[in-house]
């Protein structure tokens, strides 16, 4: 109950109409930067720096705050419309997201991200109201072999996106898994992939490859074949959700949230890994598995649930032990240093009025937010009307412009325009894109941990079993792997017994 | 971990690419160097990029220059922007690279064809000392404790920190060595940043963790976790943690930051920057800015900081074979 008190006074600190103001500042910049791929909230807020000279610190960390939370938001609309992620958190969005859009369903693509995002959103903040200090200790006990092993579980979601040939996917996942290796090895410092090139020294952005792949393959796939233009629809009657969109979409909410947030909690936990989960998670329990590629609502409404829930959880090791786990977090503890405040598992004992009043901002932004983006859902939608080829040439500049904005770097536009094109050809000859995003995050992601798990364990491939998270979550992978492969195998063999030798 | 990592790649940006307002506080003074620029070989919020912006404030408020510009260029420990550096800055007489210890390590680590010698040394500014730390309830009492673990089995002690190859690496190779052990057998666990690296060694992942001070200090405080030895040659004021040398383990590392000007600059424009350093040193201005920060004032120009990197090279050169990186 103490935890209420608290929270009640950090409404207080919020609700003043100048923190409210900054809040609606925050949100709206988040919102922006959200938008555009390649600006996201760490360099925003970094660039932002320098207010803390001269705005006290409980406004400057209710603006980092509404940055940070806007910028979730925001990447989803450029994901749905124009399948342009702004975010890497928002790539899967983009799958149902832009189907539904171009089924003239976009309104009720981005009510239901922003629903999501609203609820899940505030399920996370309260999870991080109440829960912080019992999550933090559990995600500490995370290992590197347990790590790894999350991502073997993680890595079942690709088979939710493997599309009609499991060749060709795993093909796609194979050219992610070569992406992802690009750059200097982390274990050991030594450059992988890199041509003498010093720009890819830090690895290909995934960015860079999703905009690649979905906005240029996609145009570039479009210009080829003129016919395909009347493909878009026009929005359909008021656009808004439907009931059954409602009932589509709760419980991917709600689930969406229960995965993310944890997730956000994990020291290398990340907000893109949850989304895959989530994605798959859907197509498994929706009851119209068949929509999931054609424009199923469940495949928005988790994943975006997913993305919001984990960004509150990665201010949970943030606020909870002075754990910074994401950029965004980093820079948020800088920034605690320009005030003289020393950011550590004290800072809620020594400044409880700026860590509950940066919560109680988190509750108030969140509504913002909805209030915002509800009333703009159906007017960004209207940017599908422009007619095909306009709106195509101006995806093209946006993706161009967002990417050269990323690192300023021409090799990256190089970059854009090789993976465009092999984007194109993939669509062409009927490979599926999104296995290239997962694997190009989830491989450098076990990689590493497998191998910090090596090193510790001294070479013994055992801490794998021998540690029960890494044990559990290992066997969760197996039954989900072989699950149903012997449950199919045993109706086979009850329906006709007499063929069971042939199939071995 | 990849969020982290997509964000840091994103924020590689330069601020002139989007004018937020930075001209808080901008005062009309007397001065010698109209705008200075700076360039940071890495993403904004990390030391270097604070060292930049620090050094904006205080020379400003020192009204030693109107005003400056911060060009970020990330990646790599600053292989990715020292070649933009020597190549399109060359000659500029106004510009200044902030630069350290990691640049150094990095540059031989990746092999780079660009030097860290094909710059112009002005000053090193500041310096932070690394702590060697073991969780809370880890059996290992002092530096004697966890090099007799070492040496009894180097592959049961798992040491944390930042990139292989950067300045925590390069003091446990230092460590294993001058306690007569192998460095190639050091265990060491490479994590992006000190938060992750923090959380592994709070959940007694590893066995110990090496970082700079200011990162590790909080949990110190706290209790959370215990700190060995720190990396100073006489213990430093505030900070009540043995040198590894009282301890026997005769280490001494200081990850320092500077900055240098282009290659090719007129020997006027650098004496210039050398003074202008110099002064912001002595400004009451940049002692508040390292008070805040806590940083070490390790002030040095000219020759004898250009003769200092040199044997900086040699010696991380040195270290970096013996952990088999170079």
């Amino acid at each position: 109950m103490e935890t209420l008190g608290f929270l009640a006074d950090g409404f207080a600190i919020a609700l003043q109409p100048a923190n409210l103001l900054w809040a609606l500042l925050g949100v709206t910049l988040g919102t922006a930067v959200g938008v555009l791929p390649g600006l996201g909230p760490a360099l925003t807020i970094a660039l932002l720096l320098p207010i803390t000279f001269s705005v006290p610190a409980t406004a400057a960390f209710i603006l980092f705050a509404g940055i940070y939370y806007g910028a979730m938001y925001g990447g989803s609309t450029t994901s749905i419309l124009l399948n342009t992620p702004g975010e890497s958190a928002t790539i899967i969005t983009a799958l149902e997201g832009h189907k539904m859009a171009r089924q003239g369903r976009a309104a009720a693509a981005l009510a239901t991200a922003a629903i999501g995002s609203f609820v899940a959103g505030t399920i996370g903040i309260l999870g991080l109201t109440f829960l912080a200090p019992p999550l933090v200790e559990l995600a500490l006990q995370f290992g590197p072999a347990d790590y790894f092993s999350l991502m073997v579980v993680s890595f079942i979601a690709v088979s939710a996106v493997l599309g009609s040939s499991v060749l060709r996917g795993l093909t796609s996942l194979g050219l992610g898994l070569l992406l992802g290796l690009v750059g200097i090895d982390m274990q050991t410092g030594q450059p992988r992939f890199t041509f003498g090139l010093p720009e890819l020294l830090d690895g290909i952005n995934v960015i860079v490859v999703a905009v690649g792949l979905f906005a240029v393959g996609e145009t570039l796939y479009l210009a080829a074949r003129p016919k395909y233009h009347g493909s878009i629809a026009p929005l359909k009657g008021r656009g808004w959700m439907t009931r059954s969109d409602w009932a589509r979409s709760w419980k991917a909410w709600l689930r969406g949230a229960a995965l993310g947030f944890p997730f956000g909690t994990l020291p290398a936990g990340g907000a893109e890994v949850p989304t895959f989960v989530s994605y798959y998670v859907e197509k498994k329990l929706s009851k119209h598995p068949e929509e999931f590629g054609h424009g199923a609502i469940e495949g928005v409404a988790g994943p975006e649930a997913a993305n919001n829930a984990s960004a509150a959880g990665v201010l949970v090791p943030m606020l909870a032990l002075g754990l910074p786990t994401s950029a965004t977090a980093a820079i948020m503890l800088s920034a605690f240093q320009s005030y003289g405040i020393n950011p550590g598992p004290l800072l809620l004992q020594s400044q409880p009025e700026l860590v509950w009043g940066l919560i109680a901002s988190l509750y108030v932004g969140n509504v913002i937010l909805l209030i915002l983006n509800l009333p703009l859902a159906g007017l960004w939608a209207k940017v599908l009307a422009i007619p095909a080829p306009w709106l195509y040439g101006g995806i093209l500049v946006f993706a161009t412009i967002g990417t050269y904005g990323i690192s300023q770097s021409p090799i990256d536009l190089i970059l854009l325009y090789i993976i465009g094109g092999m984007g194109y050809l993939m669509r062409r000859f009927d490979y599926p894109t999104a296995p290239v995003i997962i694997g190009m995050i989830l491989g450098p992601f076990a990689e590493q941990e497998f191998r910090r798990a090596m090193t510790i364990s001294g070479g013994d491939l055992t801490v794998f079993v021998t540690r029960p998270l890494s044990l559990t979550l290992l066997i969760i992978a197996a039954v989900l792997l072989l699950g149903p492969i012997l449950l199919r195998r045993r109706m086979v063999q009850r329906r006709s017994p007499f063929r069971h030798h042939h199939d071995n | 971990m990849m969020q982290r990592r997509d964000f840091i790649r994103m924020a590689l940006y330069g601020s002139a690419a989007l004018s937020l307002p930075m001209a808080f506080g901008r005062s009309a003074q007397a001065q010698a160097i109209d705008t200075l620029k700076l360039f940071v070989p890495a993403n904004p919020g990390g030391g270097w990029d604070q060292t930049a912006r620090s050094m904006e404030q205080a020379l400003k408020a020192a009204g030693l220059i109107k005003g400056a510009q911060v060009t970020n260029v990330g990646g790599a420990g600053g292989a990715v922007g020292l070649p933009q550096f020597v190549n399109q800055w060359k000659g500029q007489g106004n510009a200044l690279m902030v630069g350290g210890m990691v640049m150094v390590g990095a540059l031989i680590a990746n092999r780079s064809p660009i030097k860290l010698t094909q710059v112009t040394p002005i000053a090193r500014l500041t310096g932070e000392y690394q702590v060697v730390v073991v969780p809370a309830n880890s059996p290992h009492k002092s530096m004697q404790d966890l090099i007799a673990a070492f040496k009894a089995d180097p592959s049961k002690v798992s040491w944390a920190g930042g990139s292989a190859g950067g300045s925590d690496h390069i003091l446990a190779g230092m460590i294993a060595k001058a306690s007569g052990g192998d460095p190639k057998k050091v265990a060491y666990v490479a994590y992006p940043g000190g938060g992750p690296a923090q959380a592994a060694l709070l959940g007694a992942q590893v066995t110990c963790g090496i970082s700079g001070y200011g990162e590790f200090g909080e949990q110190i405080k706290a209790g959370k976790l215990r700190a060995l030895g720190i990396s100073a040659d006489k213990r430093q004021p505030g900070i009540d943690i043995p040198t590894l040398k009282e301890q026997g383990v005769d280490v001494e590392l200081v990850n320092w930051r500077g900055v240098f000007a282009p290659p090719g600059v007129k020997p006027q424009d650098r004496d210039a920057m050398i003074d202008l350093m110099a002064k912001m040193n002595d400004s009451p201005a940049w002692k508040e800015q390292l008070k805040a920060k806590d940083w070490t004032p390790l002030f040095l120009a000219g020759d004898d900081y250009a003769r200092y990197i040199e044997a900086e090279n040699k010696r991380i050169e040195g270290i970096l074979t013996e952990l088999g990186l170079a």
